[in-house]
């Protein structure tokens, strides 16, 4: 089989619902969503005006559901989707688009635009214009498990390196443990240290965990590139793993879309809901927390800010738990202007860091998020997406901020355990 | 007789100069013409020649004459037909039958092409058997009158426009003397009936000028019909305020606030009533109570009834908005049914996305 | 008979008004059935709950400004704010409004003096003209809008113009300008449920799915 055109439209059809017709019918030209998405206010192309994005799939819901659309088409007077109108709009759909949703946050009607762009994506990719690079990373991640092509094996070997480095046991396959945890391949490949504060904290808490061989990626391109079929399959993996394991709850890792594929999206694509519970792992800490089993002492001094992953936070609903987090570790926390619900995208979610041809649009989109910074007068960025750190890192240097360190909030916490606080204290 | 000139059968009548010279005064400013005008209107009715005026009379109530001769006391109008040889009238003539057609004829045929035809009341074109004089039907009159007419004057909103007789379901085919009179210009004095001085006014400018006043697109005198009721009422403050009277005698009517709740019609009804009022300037509808019925415009019987306010719709919505309600549902649920088949034969006829789905191969 | 200014008049509040209602509501009722004709599948995933997070939440947090977005478009979001409302003013305060209100649903209600909603009509008018240059001169507004845009702000625009016209007795003869007043009104009327001037109902549904979109995962938007 072959991607076309009929193929993309006809997945255009069966995206379109009520909620759809609802935001194209009310949808009056105000260009809010523009002042609020930061591919425009950074470039000043209103070619990135969100509603505009979705040009294609509104003449759609017009042609084929609407009688007076159907009439006009009938009569001749519509103009038809084309593949290379399709082809223009593929920058749009997944280079300017992160999925991050502050244009769902203010449009006056109700709009949410981020919903329709991970609509009309279905059809954008089986019409054969998603991007190469989305492409790479969704083949590596069906055929070998992971978008960067990691394996089980990389795994294990970074299970042993952080055994080593915390002197704690991270178990594999242990069966009737309380989570299963799930890991990015960016954290398998750039930031291990994450695993090893997971070591840590789940000690101190009195947690039963485990990794599964079966399922260890978190990370889904199939949401990415906006392929349900293709979601549901890496989806499954972690589905079939946990209930194999019969664990209570699946620890989802500091990454924004794993989050939302697998808390959100995962029992809607498998078609049903699921025999345990999803948590962040933002979310799991906080829990701790608030139970008294995380006891954190000493805080981090130098001043600080917090930048809310959109897939977690606004699009994830995990809003106040990392805050809560940091001021047990953060002794000098300055929040930005924008925060929370209503903060600024890194620019590299929603498969946007793995298209390369959208490199220099995404640096360009950086400029709030530096603005934001600058403002805050920090030196140190905390996080809870290991994709937002590796964008954020990259944005930095390209706009000479090196002085700024980009953190995660885990691994913050996991410094600030009371054991390694004392232990620090004694050396 | 019309042999006399005004000045001379005047002064036989007894009028003194003065009082003419103050009959003349309050034409002139009655017609809003500057000072000074009132001395021209004296000097030239006075050497004028009674100007023979016939008035027919078709289907009206008589209203209109009622109005003009309505006096206690000497007036304007009263004077008015002492200044016009008024040869032919059925209400005012003291002859009748045959005699009166006869002093009609004669005047007809002595003042050929100088006299004034007033028409009062509309002329049925159903069946001329509906209103006849002496036998010949109100067209066949007019047509015959108005040959020798110099100017040709419709009396009140049934000449004007049709009037009563007119109202649906229009019975006996009533229509205005503009409608059969079209080769002279037809003057309008429109009113149910119009007020007495402005019918009176209208004559005397013929009178002093030799020609009709300004008319406005309806045919009537501007200085009499360029106002709108509302544009002049004393209770305008109260509309404007938001204050009405909601029932009659309620306080607002008994405060004296505005009718426009009761039906009044003042803000589409061009007269002099709110300025010149009745009865020697004594009263006027509104300001006895009762909204404008809107009587010296076209139709006014039938623009929604009297007492319903102007912003009020003149046909009944409850129905068609039942139909409209029906009619909808019926569309969308057709379309409802077009839309569901549609995206379920869109989804049942889902191929499930593979990798090989993402490129195209050609 | 001529056709007089009475005339026009009478078929403007008669059959022109029952047209336009009738239009309306067929339209109206049709358009709604076929948005929601659509559905929507139900989540199978677990709720979260949070306070403030709904449906019912959104559709009157949107009235508000979004945090930091007043600045960045200050012209639209007043202008929107003080066409809106002023048109609100107009429509339902000015007193044979009302009064038309009351002879169709057979109820009113308390109305503005008429030289306060004759200010208001013009603060609207002028706004209407502002955010029609802001339309033309901002680029993503610019690139967006099309025929559609720009026809809906011409009938939105034409009964405050020609009410006012008419109430001032400018321009045309008491008569004629009020009865154009009334075939705008009407045709304002006929064109809403076929342009983007329906999303002053479907606002309410699209807010709200927005406001259960979100809330299904705790987030208030």
């Amino acid at each position: 089989m072959s991607a076309s055109l009929e193929r993309g439209v006809a997945l255009f059809k069966e995206a379109i619902d009520a909620p759809i017709a609802s935001f194209f019918s009310s949808c009056v030209h105000c260009g809010l969503c523009a002042e609020a998405c930061e591919f425009y206010v950074d470039t000043g192309d209103p070619k990135y005006t969100p509603i505009h994005k979705l040009d294609p799939l509104k003449r759609l819901w017009r042609q084929e559901y609407t009688l007076v659309g159907r009439i006009a088409k009938a009569l001749g007077l519509s103009r038809p989707i084309t593949d290379a109108e399709l082809a223009e709009w593929s920058e749009l759909v997944y280079d300017s688009c992160t999925l991050c949703a502050r244009c769902s946050m203010v449009c006056p009607v109700g709009n949410d635009i981020a919903y329709m762009v991970r609509k009309m994506r279905e059809g954008m990719a089986v019409a054969g214009h998603a991007p190469e690079g989305l492409i790479f990373a969704t083949t590596r991640t069906i055929n070998v498990g992971s978008p960067m092509g990691v394996s089980i094996d990389t795994v294990k070997a970074q299970i042993r390196h952080q055994e080593k480095e915390t002197g704690e046991t991270i178990p594999l396959d242990r069966v009737g443990v309380d989570y299963m945890v799930l890991l990015s391949s960016m954290e398998v490949v750039n930031y291990p240290e994450y695993l090893g504060a997971l070591a840590k904290i789940f000690k101190q808490a009195g947690v039963t965990w485990t990794l599964s061989s079966d399922g260890f990626e978190a990370t889904n391109s199939g949401i990415q590139i906006g392929v349900s079929d293709l979601a549901r399959e890496i989806v499954q993996r972690v589905v079939d793993a946990a209930e194999k394991l019969k664990v209570k709850g699946v620890v989802s890792p500091e990454c924004g879309h794993a989050y939302t594929a697998l808390r959100w999206e995962g029992p809607n694509l498998i078609g049903r809901p699921y025999p345990f519970e999803v948590v962040h792992i933002v979310e799991l800490l906080d829990r701790l927390r608030q139970e008294g089993r995380l006891r954190t002492s000493g805080k981090t001094d130098t001043p600080l800010t917090f930048h809310d992953p959109c897939q977690l936070v606004r699009r994830g609903g995990v809003i106040d738990q990392p805050r809560n987090l940091l001021r047990e570790v953060a002794g000098d926390f300055r929040d930005v202007a924008d925060r929370g619900v209503m903060n600024w995208c890194c620019g590299g979610g929603g498969g946007v860091s793995t298209n390369d041809r959208a490199e220099p649009l995404r640096l360009a989109a950086f400029r709030q998020k530096k603005e934001q910074l600058d403002a805050a007068g920090v030196s140190t960025l905390v996080t809870a997406c290991a994709n937002c750190r590796v964008v954020m890192e990259e944005a930095l240097e390209a706009y000479h901020m090196e002085h700024v360190q980009v953190l995660g909030l885990t691994e913050l916490v996991a410094e600030h355990l009371a054991q390694a606080e004392e232990a620090r204290k004694a050396a | 007789m019309a042999d006399m000139t005004v000045g001379a059968l005047l002064r036989e009548r007894g009028v003194s100069r003065r009082t003419f010279l103050k009959f003349c005064t309050a034409l002139a400013s009655l017609m809003a013409l500057p000072p000074g005008m009132g001395e021209v209107i004296a000097r030239t009715l006075e050497s004028a020649r009674r100007p023979s005026v016939i008035w027919l009379s078709f289907q009206e109530c008589t209203g209109c004459t009622e109005s003009l001769t309505r006096s206690a006391t000497p007036t304007i109008e009263g004077l008015i037909l002492d200044v016009i040889s008024l040869d032919y009238h059925h209400t005012l003539q003291a002859a009748s039958g045959t005699a009166a057609e006869a002093a009609r004829e004669r005047a007809m045929k002595e003042a050929f092409g100088h006299y004034v035809l007033i028409v009062d009341g509309s002329i049925p074109l159903g069946n001329a058997g509906y209103s006849t004089i002496a036998g010949v039907s109100n067209a066949a009159l007019l047509a015959e009158t108005a040959k020798g007419a110099a100017a040709v004057v419709a009396v009140g909103s049934c000449a004007s426009f049709g009037g009563l007789p007119a109202a649906e379901p229009n019975p006996t085919g009533a229509v205005a003397v503009s409608k059969l009179v079209t080769d002279r210009p037809v003057v309008n004095v429109p009113g149910c009936p119009p007020i007495g001085v402005v019918i009176a006014g209208v004559v005397a400018h013929y009178l002093t000028f030799g020609k009709v006043p300004e008319l406005d697109g309806l045919g009537r005198p501007k200085v009499f019909y360029g106002e709108t009721i509302h544009d002049r009422c004393y209770r305008r403050t109260f509309y404007d305020r938001g204050l009405f009277a909601e029932s009659f005698d309620d306080e607002g009517a008994r405060k004296g606030w505005c009718l426009y709740k009761l039906g009044c019609k003042g803000p589409v009804t061009y007269n002099a009533c709110a300025t010149t009022k009745w009865n020697a300037g004594t009263s006027f509808p509104i300001q006895s109570g009762h909204g404008c019925l809107g009587c010296s415009e076209p139709a006014f019987w039938d623009v929604g009834g009297f007492y319903n306010a102007l912003s009020v719709t003149t046909t009944p919505l409850n129905k068609p908005t039942g139909i409209a309600l029906a009619a909808g549902a019926a569309v969308g649920a057709a379309v409802a049914i077009g839309n569901r088949k549609k995206q379920a034969d869109a989804r049942k006829g889902h191929q499930t996305a593979t990798l090989g789905d993402l490129e195209k191969t050609s | 008979m001529t056709v007089t200014s009475m005339d026009l008049l009478l078929w403007a509040r008669g059959p022109g008004f029952e047209a336009a209602v009738v239009i309306f509501t067929l339209g109206m009722v049709w358009r709604l059935i076929e948005i929601f004709s659509l559905g929507r599948k139900p989540d199978l995933s677990l709720p979260r709950e949070r306070a403030g997070a709904s449906g019912l939440n959104t559709v009157f947090r949107r009235f508000l400004f979004p945090p930091g977005m007043l600045r960045r478009a200050p012209v639209t979001y007043l202008g929107g704010y003080v066409f809106h409302i002023g048109f609100g003013i107009v429509l339902l305060f000015f007193i044979p409004h009302i009064e038309l209100a009351r002879g169709v649903v057979g109820f009113g209600w308390p109305g503005l003096p008429t030289p306060v909603v004759d200010l208001v009509a013009v603060i609207t008018m002028v706004t209407l003209v502002v955010m029609l240059v802001s339309r033309i001169t901002d680029p993503a507004k610019r690139l967006i809008s099309t025929v559609e845009d720009y026809l809906t702000w011409a009938l939105t625009l034409a009964p405050l113009l020609t009410g006012y016209l008419a109430y001032h007795h400018l321009l045309l003869p008491y008569q004629t300008m009020l009865a154009v007043h009334i075939l705008a009104a009407e045709l304002l009327l006929v064109a809403m449920p076929f342009t983007k001037l329906i999303h002053f109902v479907t606002v309410f549904p699209a807010r709200w799915y927005n406001g259960d979109l979100f809330g299904h995962k705790g987030v208030p938007s």
